[in-house]
């Protein structure tokens, strides 16, 4: 929020004047009829998609000549707001001329384009966005009708915001690179979750199978995941400097040492030890044990074990750790 | 021609309303508090505006009505300081209200979930109105307060509130009203309905923007909501906005005067239109006329979207509304047209047209006109009613909607 955001936009306001004079007089709207399509000797393919009842539905009629694969009349009919209307204007104009396969490769981002005014400013505010999507996405059952397949088939990866056509590797990827700790960074980085919001969580305009929520928690999760079992295994192999390990880590790597080198000859001897914490100041670690048994009383646990303690700690894992018998 | 039939959204001020206003701008500025003669010169034009609004409601001498900045404000300080006096500092948890409500009640209501209230968001009927029993029967010993509107803005449909308030006598709750849009609409007699509390914006019935009130039965307690000095007996703090408590003396005056000679007039326009627009095929209103604000039409028009038909409507200079999702800034659908939709179709179809006392006749016929030509020209573009078959396999699946 700030100051532009005190008074919210006019939504026509934000409308290219294409998009408002597509609304008023759309060149495109209309049908192609079976019997007429045919009579040319062509193929009429008609597809559907959305339902009056969801606040979107559109009809795409594509006349192809089957012998050239060429769509060379394009119709259509909305029921949806003037951006819907505009964008599926727009649409049937970018088809015709195409060939199927051609067509198929049209997005909602050029439909959007192919409404802007001038190539710098967006034809639509963010929330209208996903009307073009409409577009795309009955293009793609169009196409898959006339060539007998899924149009599911058309897409490649899996697209998270279908506004902005951003991918689920690429939202991963964004968050990995600049380890993202928030969905508006993931927005300022892709665009994603920019426009009709749908994807960022549930409950939103339309329910996707992904939510950037989601992914930020689960890609975030991973990252920590990964980063413990990397300081885990360098630990392990006694890479990583002791002095940046957690306090965890610390103690799980003194007890590593002590276990492997130490504690069986106090054994022998009836008596053990245990670490009570670690602090850790400007040029030591102080780590703090407690004699057990045996140990807890005799003369060398002051002297030569604790040396011995130490000098194994230092050679293992810091020259810095001070031994502290309490 | 341009025709503004938008007034359940807010109203012209009356210009017999800014001409009692305007004096106590650049002549009479004092602050009323100030004992000097600058301070008390809009004394009695205050006591007026005070008189004007407890006559135009018929509050007793003994309830409280605090001038407010608006009914948002108003419903705030209900909501949040029940929930401070009887469920913070009391053993109630539990509030009472319905889907339907304005905004300001319904996000106040989740904000208060999150501070752990529990809340009762009660449906409504095929007519977009609660039924009393139901009311009823969700009160428990826990319930701190029931808040239900006096009628819907978006539909014009009157609430019970006369038996609500019977039913929340009789279960010694308090029982909030928010009178919004039934306040210069239709006679509001606050000796004659139980009812704790009751906000009203002057906006609405033709004064300016920006001043409210809360009614108070008996001047009970209800803790600040601006706390800060002496302002309104203390119950309000805030210099007290002169030419605007003025305004709304006068505005509601206007407004309750003659009532039912300015509202059936109202009615008849209002009845003209909806019969017109009815004539056209696929269409339905929501609600009995009967229990309606005498102004609102909410019409649903089968195959033409809300925002689509806004915008034609504007182009013919006509000023209305709609609670489809696609208007919105934030795309979601309307609550309350998902609440009293018979299916979501009205969610996305529904136009709002609310006339006013200042609706000519010659604005009836002009709308009507210009209604019914757009709606020609918009369902000639709908796919709702396109002829040629989608190819088989091509028909689109229930809503895999964007």
């Amino acid at each position: 929020m700030a100051k532009d955001d005190l008074l919210g936009a006019s939504l026509w306001d934000a409308y290219s004047n294409k998009v408002t004079t597509l609304m008023n007089n759309p060149q495109h709207q209309g049908e192609i009829f079976q019997a007429e399509a045919e009579k040319r000797g062509h193929k009429l393919i008609v597809a559907d998609f959305g339902a009056e009842s969801c606040g979107d539905a559109v009809r795409l009629y594509w006349e192809i000549d089957p012998k050239t694969d060429i769509i060379v009349n394009s119709k259509f009919k909305s029921f949806g707001c003037g951006t819907a209307i505009a964008s599926s204007d727009v649409m049937t104009e970018l088809c015709i001329g195409k060939t199927v396969a051609e067509a198929v490769k049209i997005t909602n981002i050029d439909v959007e384009l192919a409404l802007r005014d001038n190539p710098d400013t967006p034809a639509v505010p963010p929330q209208k966005m996903h009307c073009s999507v409409m577009a795309y996405d009955v293009i793609k059952k169009a196409a898959g009708l006339y060539m007998g397949v899924d149009s599911e088939s058309f897409e490649e990866e899996i697209i998270v915001c279908e506004c902005a056509r951003v991918s689920l590797g690429t939202v991963k990827e964004v968050i990995r690179l600049n380890n993202l700790k928030t969905v508006e960074q993931i927005t300022d980085y892709t665009k994603a979750g920019g426009f009709c919001k749908s994807c960022i969580r549930p409950g939103g305009h339309e329910a996707r199978e992904y939510y950037l929520v989601d992914i930020l928690a689960d890609t975030r999760k991973e990252m920590d995941e990964e980063k413990m079992k990397a300081a885990a295994d360098a630990s392990a192999s006694g890479e990583a400097k002791f002095e940046n390990m957690t306090l965890v880590q610390q103690i799980k790597a003194v007890d590593a040492v002590i276990d492997e080198n130490v504690r069986q000859f106090l054994i022998m001897d009836g008596g053990n030890m245990e670490v009570i914490d670690i602090k850790k100041g400007d040029d030591y670690v102080d780590i703090y044990i407690r004699y057990m048994g045996a140990c807890s009383g005799c003369a060398s646990s002051s002297t030569s074990t604790l040396y011995a303690i130490e000098s194994t700690l230092k050679d293992k894992l810091s020259k810095n750790i001070r031994v502290l018998p309490i | 021609m341009q025709v503004y039939l938008d007034n359940n959204a807010t109203t012209m001020v009356d210009p017999k309303v800014v001409d009692v206003m305007l004096p106590f701008f650049s002549e009479l500025y004092g602050n009323p508090n100030s004992l000097h003669k600058f301070g008390t010169a809009s004394h009695p034009a205050l006591s007026k505006a005070i008189d004007q609004v407890y006559t135009a409601l018929n509050a007793a001498d003994a309830d409280d009505i605090v001038f407010t900045s608006c009914a948002t404000e108003s419903n705030n300080w209900v909501l949040q300081s029940v929930f401070i006096d009887h469920i913070v500092n009391g053993d109630k948890n539990h509030i009472v209200t319905t889907e339907v409500e304005h905004p300001s009640v319904l996000s106040t209501c989740k904000f208060l979930e999150e501070q752990g209230v529990k809340v009762t968001y009660l449906p409504v009927n095929e007519q977009g109105v609660v039924e009393a029993h139901v009311v009823k029967s969700f009160i428990t010993d826990k319930t701190a307060l029931v808040s239900i509107m006096w009628a819907s803005n978006e539909t014009g449909m009157i609430f019970p509130i006369k038996e609500i308030g019977e039913i929340c006598k009789e279960k010694g709750v308090l029982f909030h009203s928010d009178g919004v849009q039934a306040i210069g609409k239709i006679p509001v007699d606050l000796s004659a309905v139980h009812v704790d509390f009751v906000s009203m914006s002057a906006h609405k019935f033709h004064g300016p923007k920006g001043i409210g009130a809360l009614y108070i039965k008996d001047s009970q307690k209800l803790t600040p909501l601006l706390h800060g000095g002496e302002h309104m007996g203390g119950r309000r703090s805030g210099t007290l906005n002169v030419p605007f408590i003025v305004g709304m003396g006068k505005a509601i005056e206007l407004a309750t005067t003659n009532m039912q000679e300015t509202m059936s007039k109202i009615r008849a326009k209002r009845d003209r239109l909806e019969d017109a627009l009815l004539e056209l095929s696929e269409t339905f209103t929501i609600g009995d006329r009967e229990n309606r604000t005498p102004n609102t039409i909410l019409i649903s028009i089968r195959g033409v979207e809300g925002e689509g038909m806004l915008w034609d409507l504007n182009n013919g200079e006509i000023g209305a509304s709609t609670g489809s999702a696609c208007a919105s800034a934030d795309l979601e659908a309307n609550t309350v047209m998902l609440a009293i939709g018979a299916d979501n179709e009205l969610a996305h179809t529904g136009i709002r047209l609310s006339l006013s006392r200042f609706t000519t006749d010659g604005e009836i016929d002009y709308t009507i006109s210009h209604f019914k030509d757009a709606v020609a020209r918009l369902r000639a573009i709908s796919s709702s009613f396109a002829k040629q078959q989608p190819t088989k396999g091509g028909e689109a699946q229930a809503c895999e909607m964007h």
